[in-house]
């Protein structure tokens, strides 16, 4: 291996350090015009009225868009579509924007939104999940399952009841995740023109151009084959930037009015009600466990408050159940999750998406197992890790696992059995694992396209040139674009350049979401190289006269392996094939394999290789005051291959802190205004300021080991890195803060007011525990049942509702009596 | 009310005269006037870092700073710290080491710390943890921050030549 493996500089390091890199924010085009939105103070209200004509009369103003000139839903989702660019008849939460103004100045534009007159007739709140299940009427959306239900679903993989009632033991405990956000330092910004053609051309800091791509052609109506989406690098995503935004078909709409480009760069309050992030989740985990710390079943239900829109709910409340049996054998399962709307920012997908909360709540009862069966909780995670090549309960497929490994790791590099429940009172040490995807077995689209395109351009000049639709948001997936290329062509990254994120340049990419760049775009990547490869020697073997079969491509030549010195140089190579083919060119797609799972709900969940996790954290704890710290904390990662060592270190570390800040201080928390105000719902914290998240200082020692086994679903080998690292380090503080101090906070984050108030139950003869003491009463809709693998099952249910009657011809999806136009599939 | 005000100062090492709004931020004349995007914005409020810069030589945020109080002094941004053609040290190491991952809080980040290894060219890891303390990153959870200053510090003690160029000249 000449590029992959070596820790390197990534191809667009150099732009980064200097400032070059062009953020969506930096482009400045003359006859810019600048929008600024609107936002509804109300958290539930009808707009009766909207009066522009002071605003629209303002010097310096350009235009006044409200609701009446964006009629046509949208959403990332075909199943939700449920947002309008400007609010048209109602608002859904504060925030929620409904008009905009784009006038000479940012700072005109933000004068005349005040001269904007709406008269709102307020409606009832929904705050919470508990208000929202108990509260039919008003509905925030007039969709879903039932009354402020977006979505509920059942499920079931074998005789769970039966298995749980036949265990040596049955543990039912209740968690509470709070919601939190991305906060990407990069504030969402927007910049759209018309090209000299005529043509619509949007610049975004999007980690999705394809799905914004889509959404602009649904609701400005025009063939997306006249629309040109640019992805600018992204300033931070972590999920946050991968939904099609209000702000950014207004600012399309705009631009094709006036002809001028019109740019929208968020502030930071602004971001906090785009949000998306993570979903605040109630949890009970009823699990039967034998004296010996094997399941024989889990009951999982789930509560997910999902905000004001759909978003990527759905699959996100799917997502809360998948992965607990690809981690752990789980013989037998029962899934059942909700997700409610409520008036507050949508939530949606953040790095994990779904499945942290669930994770937190799983990790944190197998601590409470182990305890109560007197069982090591690493040697009971040993003894219960999933088999490799395996089918689970609920049909995901188990390739290569290398968490045995991660556990094993962790434990001897930690000291973990000279220190767990051996250290001073204050001091502690807890371990968690987790798995994740490597990207999404099945397309947000349903369609039989690749998942990912890479189109090569090698030229008589020497340059090779990588065209792709993913995006760049950091972690580095312009490097392994031409990492896997350089290395395929015997080149350094250096000789390749990477165009990416652009819709009319380059192939589509679904996006940088889902883990799925590496592997999906790696492997398209590799396809396309490899067919150049074969291009290139044949063009050799008939001009040199060695046998194509014994060529060899490396150090930027291409020679004989029997007499190196026979050969020719890489740019001579591509002028022999271009002398004998023509222009050269080539693509390669990847479309990962069809999943095993066949049920409804099914689709979420599979994906072409699963990463594992293990991560032990040490804690301090001061009894006196609850306060927390993390001095050390020890992971190990199953990456089957890292393509470039110090970008998975960067991912490991930089999920590290993210599940740290999550643990430990960040959340989406909100507040009632005074009765005297309005007594709207609102952000407690739309600042940075306010929304703590850790700094420099808060970072303990982190020591990583990444086990590298290549998996032969990734690209040389690799699995994802992104993700999987963050989701076990809640759980790891929470049972390291047990074992110093002998409380339970069952509920993120574990905050020092929430150890003190456990420390003093305990003092005061109470349950030394501090989380929710119930969950909500939820009317599940039939369960469906499908059979597990080893039982015979083929992967459906024998209850399967009618599903939907799909002509993707036609683009039309119809579902109960409703026909609902898929977006230009 | 704000008017029309005629700002002369150095930047990068070159005299610079705008015609500037006086309500305008030191932030908003570098982007806007002067076309210096290098310098990021993360909040216009003073609390993420992103859009430190140094004047005369000292850190400053520049989202919180009226273009005004520039008058006459040295600013140095991201463009203005390599030299001779070259990157420095901390731009090197930076890109080598992982310590930008997306970049958005880099500029600033490199700049927070040339100020630090300006003044204090050993300065050991708590002292470059205290001073980017005020510098936010979503993206690398801060050790490849920290080693990256490390690395160029070495690199700029074996070569004193390179320690406070770019600030005053």
């Amino acid at each position: 291996m000449g590029v992959i493996g070596r820790p390197r500089r990534r191809t667009d390091g150099r732009a980064k350090v200097t400032g070059q890199t062009k953020f969506a924010d930096d482009i400045m085009l003359p006859r810019t015009v600048h929008c600024r939105l609107l936002r509804s103070p109300h958290p539930h209200a009808k707009i009766i009225s909207i009066d522009t004509s002071r605003a629209a009369a303002h010097p310096g103003v350009l235009l006044v868009l409200t609701g009446k000139e964006f009629p046509i839903p949208y959403g990332v989702l075909p199943v939700s579509h449920d947002e309008h660019a400007l609010c048209n008849d109602k608002v859904r939460h504060v925030g929620d924007p409904v008009a905009a103004v784009i006038a000479r100045t940012e700072t005109i534009a933000g004068d005349a939104i005040k001269l904007i007159d709406v008269v709102y007739e307020p409606l009832k709140t929904i705050a919470t999940p508990e208000e929202s299940l108990a509260t039919a009427e008003p509905r925030i959306h007039e969709y879903g399952d039932d009354g402020n239900i977006h979505k509920a679903v059942a499920m079931q993989f074998g005789d769970v009841d039966a298995a749980i009632a036949g265990a040596d033991h049955v543990f039912d405990d209740i968690f509470f995740f709070e919601g939190n956000t991305h906060l990407p330092l990069e504030q969402h910004a927007t910049v759209a023109l018309k090209d000299p053609e005529g043509k619509l051309l949007v610049y975004s800091s999007t980690q999705t151009p394809h799905y914004l791509h889509r959404a602009l052609a649904k609701t400005l109506s025009i063939p997306a084959a006249h629309i040109r989406v640019i992805a600018t690098p992204n300033g931070g995503g972590f999920g946050g930037k991968s939904d099609p935004f209000n702000h950014e078909i207004v600012v399309a709409k705009a631009a094709l009015m006036l002809d001028r480009p019109v740019k929208i760069a968020l502030n930071r309050e602004e971001v906090f009600y785009c949000h998306r992030g993570r979903h605040p989740v109630q949890m009970r985990f009823r699990a039967g466990v034998n004296n010996d710390g094997t399941f024989t079943g889990l009951d999982l239900q789930t509560l997910l408050d999902g905000g004001a829109y759909g978003s990527y709910g759905v699959a996100s409340t799917f997502y809360t159940g998948a992965l607990q049996t690809v981690t752990y054998e789980i013989p037998t399962y029962r899934f059942r999750g909700c997700r409610v709307f409520t008036n507050k920012p949508a939530c949606g997908p953040k790095r994990g998406h779904g499945t942290p909360q669930a994770r937190f709540g799983q990790e944190v009862q197998i601590d409470k197992i182990a305890e109560k069966l007197n069982l090591d909780p690493a040697d009971m995670r040993l003894k219960i890790v999933a088999p490799p090549n395996s089918l689970t309960a609920n049909f995901m497929k188990i390739g290569t696992i290398g968490l045995a490994e991660c556990v094993r790791k962790v434990v001897e590099r930690s000291d973990w059995k000279n220190k767990h429940r051996k250290l001073p009172y204050g001091h502690g040490v807890g371990i968690a694992c987790s798995s994740y995807l490597s990207g999404a077995g099945l397309p947000i689209n349903w369609n039989d396209l690749p998942h990912s395109g890479v189109q090569l351009k090698l030229d008589r000049s020497g340059g090779v040139t990588a065209f792709c639709g993913a995006t760049e948001i950091g972690q580095g997936s312009d490097d392994v674009l031409v990492a896997c290329v350089a290395e395929v062509l015997g080149l350094e990254t250096y000789d390749i350049r990477a165009v990416t994120g652009d819709t009319d340049l380059t192939p589509v990419d679904l996006g940088s979401y889902s883990s799925r760049v590496t592997l999906m775009m790696g492997n398209a990547a590799i396809q396309a190289a490899e067919r150049a490869r074969e291009l290139l020697a044949e063009g050799v073997s008939a001009k040199l006269n060695i046998p194509k079969d014994r060529l060899v491509f490396a150090d930027k030549r291409v020679f004989d392996s029997q007499d190196p010195n026979n050969g020719c140089t890489f740019q001579e190579a591509i002028v022999f094939a271009e002398a004998k083919f023509g222009t050269l060119g080539t693509t390669g797609s990847y479309t990962p394999p069809r999943p095993p799972a066949k049920y409804k709900g099914g689709g979420v969940g599979p994906t072409p290789t699963y990463s594992y996790t293990a991560a032990i954290v040490e804690v301090e704890v001061d009894p006196e005051t609850g306060w927390l710290t993390v001095p050390k904390v020890w992971i190990g990662h199953d990456i089957g291959r890292a393509l470039n060592p110090t970008l998975v270190r960067g991912q490991v570390e930089g999920s590290v802190y993210m599940g740290l800040g999550e643990a430990l201080m960040e959340e989406s928390a909100f507040r009632r205004l005074p009765a005297r105000l309005s007594n709207a719902l609102v952000h407690k914290f739309p600042s940075i300021l306010e929304y703590k998240s850790p700094t420099s200082l808060d970072m303990p020692e982190i020591f990583t080991d990444l086990i590298e086994h290549p998996d032969p679903a990734g690209p040389f080998g690799a699995k994802e890195v992104g993700q999987g690292p963050l989701l076990p380090i809640m759980p790891a503080i929470c049972n390291a803060v047990y074992d110093a101090v002998s409380v339970r906070v069952d509920e993120i984050p574990c905050t020092p007011e929430k150890i003190l108030k456990a420390l003093q139950d305990k003092a005061a003869g109470k349950p030394a525990r501090h989380g929710p003491k119930s969950f909500p009463d939820i009317k599940w809709p039939e369960t469906l049942h499908v059979t597990p693998p080893w039982e015979g099952g083929d992967g459906r249910a024998s209850n399967e509702p009618e599903r939907k009657k799909r002509t993707a011809e036609a683009g039309i999806e119809v579902k109960a009596g409703i026909t609902i136009a898929r977006d230009n599939a | 009310m704000s008017h029309a005000f005629r700002l002369s100062f150095t930047v990068n090492g070159e005299p610079a005269e705008v015609l500037v709004d006086s309500s305008k931020t030191l932030l908003e004349v570098l982007r806007e006037d002067l076309n210096l995007t290098g310098t990021k914005h993360g909040c216009e409020l003073g609390e993420c870092g992103a859009c430190a810069i140094l004047v005369n030589g000292e850190p400053v945020l520049s989202c919180l700073a009226l273009a005004v109080e520039a008058t006459d002094s040295h600013v140095t941004t991201i463009e203005g710290i390599g030299q001779g053609g070259q990157l420095h040290p901390l731009q090197d190491a930076f890109a080598d080491l992982g310590g930008a991952q997306c970049g958005y809080c880099t500029p600033g980040i490199i700049l927070t710390a040339k100020a630090l290894l300006d003044r204090t060219p050993d300065a050991s890891a708590d002292q470059i943890k205290e001073a980017l303390s005020g510098n936010l990153c979503r993206c690398t959870g801060y050790l490849q921050i920290i080693e990256s200053v490390q690395k160029a510090a070495e690199e700029m003690r074996l070569r004193p030549d390179l320690q406070v160029r770019g600030t005053e000249t």
